[in-house]
Order: structure tokens, then C-alpha cells, then sequence
């Protein structure tokens, strides 16, 4: 094979015609394998399209989130920076000029988030406060020298904009040898400069100040080394007075790392005040308000799906960016999988393609169980018409698809109300999101819950589940099986399911088992893992090797051989070593050397 | 709390913020229902449930009875042993209130057989019979035997005495007012607790004392294991390729998820090695593409980078450190949206690649707009080397491969326990370093073969002790100072030939990391060329 090698482990291949680097529009791969009748091309369109209004929606989101931490942000810092201009004798201003300003920005566990409310952070305090806003990260700084290289390179990247070429060469030379003494003469040296070219730029409100003050924001506090953050504090508060810095410290736990990362003596040169960002968990109610529970968005997740989502961000990361993820492919599988979901798009829109549709989608509208079931309700005539004729059934389609929209916006309007009467009782009968709510009502009639209060019954025909409504299955995303199997699989489980059940992927008869039991013709990794469940710590080889070989010697026995004996003998000595090195690979065991020819057991129980 | 639970028996799925053994409980159940299949359900109790301790003859009795009843199914002693009834967690959730009440009952019965005195005589038990047997002992090359049979027998005094407690509370458990399955659940652990530092206490475990040199079964070489397992009919190809040709069905639904962000992580049992070389010739053919063998034993991060830098973006210069060189392909690859790269890694969770740096390297490569990552994993804890913020610059989509193939790349590499260094490839690299060296310098390795293969059979042989290895190459007119000879070594040992140690008596000892059957092979071809 190409690309196995004793001597290297890469192996790279650019296809001949290189210059012409024509690259398969995406859209290709959607289609392939697809019938060419079912809108292929049509329905990508319509997900790219749905796609990028949901993510711009859900950046816009996050942006009216962050205002209010961010304004507080930004007053912070106004308020410090003119602490830095007031060339004050007054005894108090000299104290604090030693304190460095610090904003301890509490953002919650689910890391994965952070990055976008960092960037916009930075661009909001580019905006207002400083050009000079500097974000570093614990796994760019191991140790100071770094520390101060990425911060100088990254800072005089912030002042060369469009000189760049010299400033990169400058960039280059200044890597090698870094330090306070010499960023603070860079930073006289520009502030003094910039000044009468200010005019030119745009920076608008930044030049309030005649020297603007180094933001630098430190994105994962409590990955730092102590000793790097304490020398960098330390030095940094030498020369407060010549290079004006301000921190801010993004900080995932709990406010009290920061005195446990510091010690006095460092804590005490910082003046910090602390900042609480939105909790995730509204965040996310806000997320499915505005990309869930509207009609803005033709595409809707069934209650399953819903559960499997909200699940992964409850249990596993709280993590808004992994939700959205998890909306995206669902998104995809949907419109991939459904040929109908040519028509989840606005109701104008989705009404003209109706006309287009071909035999074949109209077949697929037939088969759809929801319109089957619809059709069992009307009269016989109608019944004949819908199932033959085309064009009636595209007039029937039109008029179904909109009263699907009529329902879904008395629908989320009845369940806002019903939320609102219901979320302040007490107890919380309904739960107290309005998800929660969703969630129920997605699944069944709510109406038939014990919880529900009979006063509420005038709801009643607004909050039918989906399933009632013939087409549903056009915007509606199901599959919740592939969600789970994709988003957050179990590769443990299935090693096990492998090795105990092989039937289970291999269907033949001779591998049928019960529960708990294993044929012996089953694979020979099988049946080795089979008999190393019964050894404890340390595993004889010999004795694995013995019983692996009556094991399948009997097995053998049926079919006539031709070999002789002492060649399969060694036959089966070898397929006993593959299936112990596969197992070493797998991580059940390993080489030890407690005992002479033994192996350990890495797992415990059953697996 | 009681009325609720009857209530809600039917559907004990919903949410709930619980404490966290239910939330554990939860993963485990959500996990389990992730295979279709209902038989695979309750995997996850399984998985993560504590072993026995288990005695060595099992293994072979199982043998037997698998081998004496073949085509028919034997159930395996988990079912059959009550010891290990207790062990199962039974916290399915499927259990009604009554059967709840009933489990209780047995459980009850369970850990009461359980008493301390059995306890010991499980331990002591099999190593009487064992006597007669002559060939158990317990696994004591290292440690001191009186110390460890000291150790134990402490270790036993503690489980007694953690032991009665437990007892007294289950004893008394009808006078507690604690709900029943509260009740329940505490017994358990405890039991499972206890269970595993049972099995763990001890520093010794019983096994039998054969090896493999008893047996006569010399160890292969990896090229007589290929020619042997090169005639073993594959059984169920059918079913193998089907199983294949349904995965070969979503190369373009891959093509279409990696080029949409997401990054593709293929996982399960088997080489997915062939599956991904089919991938790549039927789909990648037309794009640039980097093979990158995880299990290559030489593999590093720095190796996927140059291969990035240099063959593919055709850059010549060096990089400070690997940081530099990764924001380096940052910016070029965020310049031209145009360029494309696919990645295709064998086994990302290698032994190579699995170090926190290395992955934190290809992550970042992965989250690049325009590199698209397709990886394999075969390790069963290799989701672990994954952290929340790792995972989101991975952003992977998970497919189950289970393919069944062997692993026979991957493992190739391996220092099996059973295979034989070939020595093949350590005599190539031998003759291909000595070529490439001055006369003197090869004079002078071949004085250090020769010495050594003359004291092979002498067991307290450490090496050549520097100076008497310096006289004689004085002697045979091979270098004129110990400086030019010290440089020499130097070159051996940059090239892994040379190995120096310092003896109790200070004086410094020359080795040969070779096995004396590769130098003399290695001697006799130099001798016929020359």
C-alpha cells in the first residue's frame, strides 16, 4: 500500500494538476447517491440559507447578551484609565498608581463559549476605550519569557496597521529579547508618535486620552502557572506608571482562584473588581426563544431531539456553542434525509415550489403518514382525488402547509401565555422554563397531565402535539437516534457490544446468542477477550493460549482439515498472538513485569 | 417523595436535577439506549461494573465447556455464580416499586452469605488445592515474600474489620427509616467498595507459574506470523462486507460534513485502516491530502507539521518551535481560503499522538476552515485525552465503524509480548549508519562487535570499559587520542549504536544495544563484501 512505510508516517498527496486546484462545490456531495427528482440541489440551497440566518441570528443574540457586562466592562475601565491620566499628589492616587486595575470576569464552566464573548469583548474595548487590547492564553505561556513575547508581539501588532511590512520585521527582532523595560519605551515611543497622526485614523473615542491604556485580557486564569502570572504581576506594577496596564482575568469557576493562585503579596498590587456574564442557562432559553419557539424559522426539532439537546448541555458541557452544533446537524440530517424538506422554507416560498413539485415528490407527500392518516378522514371522493390526481393534491398541500403555519404561530403564542400563567406558581407544576413546557407539549397533550389546572381548558386546541398535523414531517427533524449516535457516542460501549455480541454487526446464524454467551466460532479477538474476563489482575499467557486453542480447535473440529496437525497447531499460536496484540492495542491489557510471561488487566468488570 | 415516584413510574426518563449517583446513573442509561439494539441496553452497567476476584482455573474450564458443547451457546459463570450476582448493579430504572422490594429482599440474603469468614476462606481456599496442584504461586518476582505475606495479612485484618460495620447495618436495615431504595443504594456501594479493595488489597495474585519456554513454543518473528495467518480462511466475509459496503454508502455524506466544519471521528471495533484508504482513493483522489499512520512507531506532531510546511505549502525555511510553526500554517491557510487540506489520521489516539501538546496541535490544525480532519480511534479510553475546549476546536461528528478487520499495520510496529524482534530492521539501519562512516570509524565499531560477541555468554558482562577499549584501538592504529575516539562515540551514539553506563567502580562502560545475533550477521556480510 501507498501509504505504509517502515521508515516515515506521513505521507502526503497533491493530485498532478495542482495549479488548476478545482475544488467540488459542496453542494455535489450533497446530491450524490440522490434521486435526481427529489429537489437535491434545491433543498442545499434552502439549508445554507436557513443555516446562516440562524448562526447570524444567534451571534446577534450572544452581542445583546454581553451589552449590559460589557458596558459595566467598559465603565471600569474608563474610570481606571482616568486614574492613570490624573497626575494627582493627592497621598491616595500615588497608592492605587501601584495597584494594578483588574476586572474579574466570571464566565461560567463551559469553556467552549468563551472564545466568542473574548472576541467581542475585544472589539467592543478596541471600539471605546483602546487600541491596545491584548488576549493571551495559559497554553501560549508556559513560562515568562513567552508571557512577555506573545504579549509584545501581539501588542505591536495592534498599532501596525497598514505599515505592516515594517512592522513585521521590527516584530521579528524584538521576539528575541523581551522586556517590561523594553515595552514600556515602545509604548512611549507610540504614544508620543501617534499623536499628531491621530486625525488620520478612525480611532474615534479612543483619543479621549493622550495615552490609551494596555487592556490585556487573560482568556483562562486558572490555567496559568503561579509563578508566571505572579512575576508578570509583580514587574508589571514596577512600571505602571510608564506603561498604564489593565487586566482582566476570564476566570470559569469562582472568584476565589484568584486568591488562591496569588498570594498576598501579589493580590494586594491588584485592585480587582468582579464581573458576572449571563448564565448560560438563560442564555440558552434565549437561544431556543428566538430560534426555536417562532415561526421566523420554519425548521423545528421534535420533542425527542429537543431532549437529546438540552440533555448534552445540561449534563455534559453547558455549552451554548455545542447546542448550536448539535441545531446544525440536525439542520443537515434533515434536509439530507427528507426529500419534502424542499418545502421547510417561508410559506410564499414554500407555496410556489409546490407547483414545481415532480411525480415523484408527490409520491413521497402521499407516503408521509401524517397525510395518509388525513386522508383516511376525508370523503371517499376526496380520498380518490388526492391519491390520483396531482394537481388537486398540490392544491391540498398548499392549503395544509398553511394552516401548519396558522397552528405553529397560535401555538407558540398560547404557549407563552400558558407559560406565563403557569411559571410562577407554585411548585412549578409545568417546570419552569418555558423548554420544559415546550418539551411536554411537543410530546403529548398537555391537557391530559395530571399538572395541568382545567381552567386552562380554552387552550386546549392551540397546543396539539405536531404529530396531529398532516405535513408535519416536512419541518420537523425526528431523527433523534442519529443525533445521539453523532454528537455523543459511546465508543466503549460499542467496543463491548463488539466483543460480547458479535451477532449483533455480523448477521449469521452460527454467531446467534444468547445473552451473556458467545459461540465458539465467533472471531478469535472475541473469544480472547471472552476468556480474559475470567482472570483477575495477571493474566498466564500459557493458560490464555491453551484454553484460546481448545476453544478453537473445537470449533475447527467440524470442518474437515487438510493440514496437519503440528501446522495447525501453529496456526492457531498465531492467530492467538494477533488477537493479544489487538487487545494490547485496544487497552484491555498490557505487558508486565510482575510475573515472567504475564499480561496485566487494564479494565475492571464486565469489560 | 414516594407518591411521585409511583406516579411517575411509567416514565422516569424526564429531567430532573437529582444528586449526582442519579445523574451518574443517567449518562450510564443514555449511553446504553445508544445502540438500537436491545440486548446492548444495560452495556453500560456492565462496563463500568467491578470485577471479581476470580480464580485462575476459570479460564480453562470455561475453555472446556465452550469447546465441549461447540455450535451451542454456553452461558458464561457470571450468571451462574452467586458471588457475583452482587456485583451487577441492579439499578435499572425499568424496575417497578415491587420488584424494588424484592431485589432488596435477595440482596439482602446476598451480603449476609457474604460474611467475613467466607470471605477469608475464598481467599485461602484456592491456594490449599493449589498445593497439590504444584503449579500456582503468586506473582512475587519482585517484592519480598515475608513482607508481602505480612502486607496481606493485614490488608484481610482491615476488610474484616471494614467488613462488620456493613454487616451490622444491613442486619439492622428493617429498623432504619430510610426510604427502600436509598437504603438500597447504600449497601451497594459500600459492597462495591468493599469488593474492590478486596481484589485489590493484596499484592499477589494467583496464577500458574508455566511460561512459554516450558512450553517449547518459540516466539515468531512478524514474518512468520504474517505467512501463518496469511493461510487462516477468513470466516463471515459475507457479513464483513456488507458491514463494509454500509459504510462505504457515507463517504459523500462525509465529504459533505467535513467540508461544512464539522471534523470526522470514526471509532469501533477493527482496523478502520482499509476503510479509510478506500475513502481516500475513491473520494480524495482530486484534493490535497496528508496519510498520516498514528501507529507509526516515529511519528511525531512535528512530523505532521513539516510534512504540512514542506510538502504541501512548499515552504523551506525551520521553525523556532512547533507553536511558531503551527501560527505559520494559522496564517497561511486563513490568507488564501483557496488552499484545501484533508487530513486523514490512522489511529489519532496512538501512543504517539495521544500527549495533551499533540493533540491541542491537531485540534487547532482541525478547526481551520479549510483543513478537514478524518480520524480514527481504537483505544477504549481514548476519549478521555479530549477536554471540553478541545473537543470544540475538534467539533467531531462520531460514525461507528465496527468493522472486524484485523489490525495488522497497526499492531506490525508493536513489541508484541510473543513476537520476536525480527532484528531485520535493526540490521538494515546498522549497515546503512556504517556505510555512510569513515574506515577508522567502522574499524573501530567492529572492535567493539567483536569484543562484545566474544563475552556473550558471560552473564556479568556490563561493556567495554573505556580505556581498555582506547588501548586497543591505539594498538590496531584506529585513533591517535582519547579526544578523537570520544568524538567517534559521540556519532555512534547519536545514532543509537552505543549505549555508555558507569560501573560501581566509576569507570566508564561501552555497550552495543543490538542483540549479538544481528552483529554477527551484521560481521559475516561485511566479511563477504570485503
Amino acid at each position: 500500500m501507498a501509504t505504509s512505510s517502515v521508515s516515515k508516517g506521513c505521507f502526503v498527496f497533491k493530485p498532478n494538476f495542482k495549479k488548476r486546484k478545482i475544488s467540488v462545490p459542496v453542494g455535489d456531495y450533497f446530491n450524490k447517491g440522490k434521486n435526481e427528482s427529489e429537489d437535491g440541489k434545491l433543498r442545499f440551497e434552502t439549508y445554507q440559507l436557513i443555516w446562516q440566518q440562524m448562526k447570524s441570528e444567534t451571534e446577534q443574540l450572544q452581542e445583546e447578551l454581553n451589552k449590559n457586562l460589557f458596558s459595566s466592562l467598559i465603565e471600569f475601565l474608563q474610570k481606571s484609565c482616568s486614574g492613570f491620566q490624573k497626575n494627582s499628589r493627592d497621598w491616595g492616587c500615588q497608592i492605587k498608581l501601584r495597584e494594578i486595575p483588574t476586572a474579574a470576569l466570571i464566565l461560567g464552566v463551559n469553556v467552549t463559549d468563551h472564545d466568542l464573548t473574548f472576541r467581542s469583548l475585544t472589539e467592543a474595548l478596541q471600539n471605546n476605550v483602546t487600541p491596545y487590547v491584548v488576549t493571551l492564553q495559559a497554553k501560549d505561556c508556559p513560562d515568562i519569557k513567552h508571557f512577555l513575547q506573545k504579549l509584545a508581539s501581539q501588542l505591536m501588532g495592534c498599532c501596525v496597521d497598514e505599515d505592516s511590512k515594517e512592522g513585521n520585521i521590527q516584530v521579528a527582532q524584538k521576539k528575541t529579547h523581551c522586556s517590561m523595560d523594553s515595552l514600556s519605551s515602545w509604548y512611549m515611543n507610540v504614544t508620543q508618535k501617534t499623536d499628531p497622526k491621530m486625525p488620520r485614523k478612525k480611532r474615534t473615542s479612543s483619543s479621549q486620552w493622550q495615552s490609551p491604556p494596555v487592556v490585556l485580557i487573560l482568556k483562562d486564569m486558572e490555567s496559568f502557572t503561579t509563578k508566571v502570572l505572579q512575576d508578570f504581576i509583580i514587574i508589571s506594577s514596577q512600571h505602571l506608571h510608564e506603561f498604564p496596564l489593565i487586566l482582566i482575568f476570564g476566570i470559569a469557576t469562582s472568584p476565589i482562584i484568584i486568591h488562591r493562585l496569588l498570594p498576598h503579596a501579589v493580590s494586594s498590587l491588584l485592585c480587582i473588581e468582579l464581573f458576572q456574564s449571563l448564565s448560560c442557562k438563560e442564555h440558552l432559553t434565549t437561544v431556543l426563544d428566538k430560534l426555536l419557539l417562532t415561526t421566523q424559522f420554519p425548521f423545528k426539532l421534535s420533542e425527542k431531539v429537543l431532549q437529546i439537546l438540552t440533555n448534552i448541555f445540561l449534563y455534559h458541557d453547558f455549552s451554548i456553542q455545542n447546542f448550536i452544533k448539535g441545531l446544525q446537524l440536525s439542520l443537515l440530517e434533515h434536509f439530507y434525509s427528507q426529500p419534502l424538506s424542499v418545502l421547510c422554507c417561508n410559506l410564499p416560498e414554500a407555496k410556489r415550489r409546490i407547483n414545481f413539485l415532480s411525480d415523484n415528490q408527490c409520491e413521497n407527500i402521499r407516503r408521509l403518514p401524517s397525510f395518509r392518516r388525513y386522508v383516511e378522514k376525508q370523503a371517499s371522493e376526496k380520498q380518490v382525488a388526492l391519491l390520483t390526481d396531482d394537481r388537486s393534491l398540490k392544491e391540498e398541500t398548499q392549503s395544509l402547509l398553511e394552516n401548519l403555519h396558522v397552528y405553529h404561530s397560535n401555538y407558540f403564542l398560547v404557549l407563552r401565555c400558558l407559560h406565563q400563567f403557569t411559571s410562577s406558581l407554585p411548585k412549578y407544576p409545568l417546570g419552569r422554563q418555558i423548554r420544559e413546557l415546550y418539551c411536554t407539549c411537543l410530546e403529548k397533550n398537555i391537557w391530559d397531565s395530571e399538572e395541568y389546572v382545567s381552567a386552562l381548558q380554552l387552550l386546549r386546541e392551540y397546543l396539539l402535539p405536531p404529530e396531529t398535523q398532516p405535513l408535519h414531517e416536512v419541518v420537523y427533524f425526528s431523527a433523534a437516534h442519529t443525533l445521539r449516535e453523532h454528537l455523543n457516542a459511546a465508543p466503549r460501549i460499542a467496543l463491548h457490544t463488539a466483543l460480547n455480541n458479535p451477532y449483533y454487526y455480523l448477521k449469521n446464524e452460527a454467531l446467534k446468542s444468547e445473552e451473556g454467551c458467545i459461540p465458539n466460532v465467533a472471531p478469535d479477538i472475541c473469544i480472547a477477550y471472552k476468556l480474559h474476563l475470567e482472570c483477575s489482575r495477571l493474566i498466564n499467557l500459557v493458560d490464555w493460549s491453551e484454553a484460546f486453542a481448545t476453544v478453537v480447535t473445537a470449533a475447527e473440529k467440524m470442518d474437515a482439515s487438510s493440514v496437519t496437525s503440528e501446522e495447525r497447531n501453529e496456526i492457531i499460536h498465531a492467530r492467538f498472538i494477533r488477537a493479544v496484540s489487538e487487545l494490547e492495542l485496544l487497552g484491555f491489557i498490557k505487558p508486565t513485569k510482575q510475573k515472567t510471561d504475564h499480561v496485566a488487566r487494564l479494565t475492571w468488570g464486565g469489560c | 417523595m414516594m407518591s411521585k415516584l409511583e406516579l411517575k413510574e411509567d416514565k422516569i426518563m424526564e429531567v430532573q436535577f437529582v444528586g449526582d449517583d442519579d445523574v451518574l446513573n443517567h449518562i450510564l442509561d443514555r449511553e446504553g439506549e445508544s445502540l438500537k439494539n436491545g440486548s446492548a441496553a444495560d452495556g453500560g452497567n456492565k462496563v463500568y461494573s467491578f470485577q471479581n476476584r476470580k480464580h485462575s482455573e476459570k479460564m480453562a474450564k470455561l475453555a472446556s465447556e465452550l469447546a465441549n458443547t461447540p455450535r451451542k451457546n454456553v452461558s458464561f459463570g457470571l450468571k451462574n455464580d452467586p458471588e457475583i450476582m452482587i456485583n451487577i448493579p441492579q439499578c435499572s430504572k425499568e424496575h417497578s416499586a415491587s420488584d424494588k422490594v424484592q431485589l432488596k429482599k435477595s440482596d439482602k440474603s446476598e451480603l449476609l452469605s457474604a460474611a467475613p469468614s467466607g470471605l477469608r476462606k475464598r481467599l485461602i481456599g484456592p491456594r490449599s488445592q493449589s498445593d497439590s496442584e504444584s503449579e500456582y504461586s503468586a506473582s512475587n518476582s519482585e517484592d519480598d515474600d515475608g513482607v508481602a505475606q505480612e502486607c496481606e495479612e493485614d490488608t484481610d485484618e482491615v476488610t474484616m474489620s471494614q467488613k462488620s460495620p456493613s454487616q451490622n447495618k444491613a442486619m439492622s436495615a428493617p429498623v432504619c427509616k430510610e426510604t427502600p431504595s436509598k437504603k438500597m443504594k447504600r449497601d451497594k456501594t459500600s459492597d462495591l467498595v468493599e469488593e474492590y479493595f478486596e481484589a485489590h488489597s493484596s499484592s499477589k495474585v494467583l496464577t500458574s507459574d508455566r511460561t512459554l519456554q516450558k512450553l517449547k513454543r518459540a516466539k515468531l518473528d512478524q514474518q512468520t506470523l504474517r505467512n501463518l495467518l496469511g493461510k487462516v480462511s477468513p470466516s463471515f466475509s459475507a457479513e464483513l462486507k456488507q458491514l463494509n459496503q454500509q459504510y462505504e454508502q457515507l463517504f459523500h455524506k462525509w465529504m459533505l460534513q467535513l467540508r461544512l466544519g464539522f471534523n470526522i471521528v470514526l471509532y469501533g471495533l477493527g482496523s478502520k485502516r482499509d476503510l479509510l484508504e478506500r475513502f481516500r482513493t475513491s473520494v480524495l483522489q482530486d484534493s490535497i491530502h496528508v496519510v498520516i499512520n498514528g501507529f507509526f512507531p516515529g511519528i511525531s506532531v512535528k512530523s505532521i507539521l513539516n510534512s504540512v510546511t514542506e510538502e504541501v505549502l512548499d515552504h523551506m525555511g525551520t521553525f523556532r518551535s512547533a507553536l511558531d510553526q503551527l501560527d505559520w500554517i494559522v496564517n497561511k491557510f486563513k490568507e488564501d481560503s483557496s488552499l484545501e487540506l484533508f487530513l486523514l489520521i490512522h489511529n489519532l489516539d496512538s501512543q504517539m499522538l495521544r500527549g495533551d501538546k499533540s493533540q491541542q496541535i491537531i485540534g487547532q490544525l482541525s478547526s481551520l476552515r479549510n483543513i478537514y480532519l478524518i480520524a480514527s480511534i481504537d483505544h477504549l479510553n481514548a476519549p478521555l485525552m479530549w477536554d471540553h475546549a478541545k473537543q470544540s476546536l475538534y467539533n467531531w461528528l462520531w460514525y461507528e465503524t465496527t468493522t472486524y478487520s484485523p489490525y495488522t499495520e497497526e499492531t506490525s510496529y508493536e513489541n508484541s509480548l510473543l513476537v520476536k524482534q525480527s532484528g531485520s530492521l535493526p540490521l538494515s539501519s546498522l549497515i546503512h549508519v556504517l556505510r555512510s562512516l569513515t574506515p577508522n570509524a567502522r574499524g573501530i565499531f567492529r572492535l567493539l562487535i567483536k569484543y562484545q560477541l566474544d563475552n556473550q555468554d558471560n552473564p556479568s558482562y556490563i561493556g567495554f570499559s573505556f580505556q581498555d577499549f582506547y588501548q586497543q584501538c591505539r594498538e590496531a592504529f584506529l585513533v591517535n587520542s582519547d579526544l578523537t575516539l570520544r568524538a567517534q562515540l559521540t556519532e555512534f551514539r547519536d545514532h543509537k549504536l552505543l549505549r555508555t553506563k558507569k560501573g560501581t567502580d566509576g569507570v566508564e562502560y561501552l555497550l552495543i544495544p543490538v542483540d549479538s545475533g544481528t552483529l554477527r550477521e551484521f560481521l559475516e556480510k561485511e566479511e563477504e563484501e570485503s
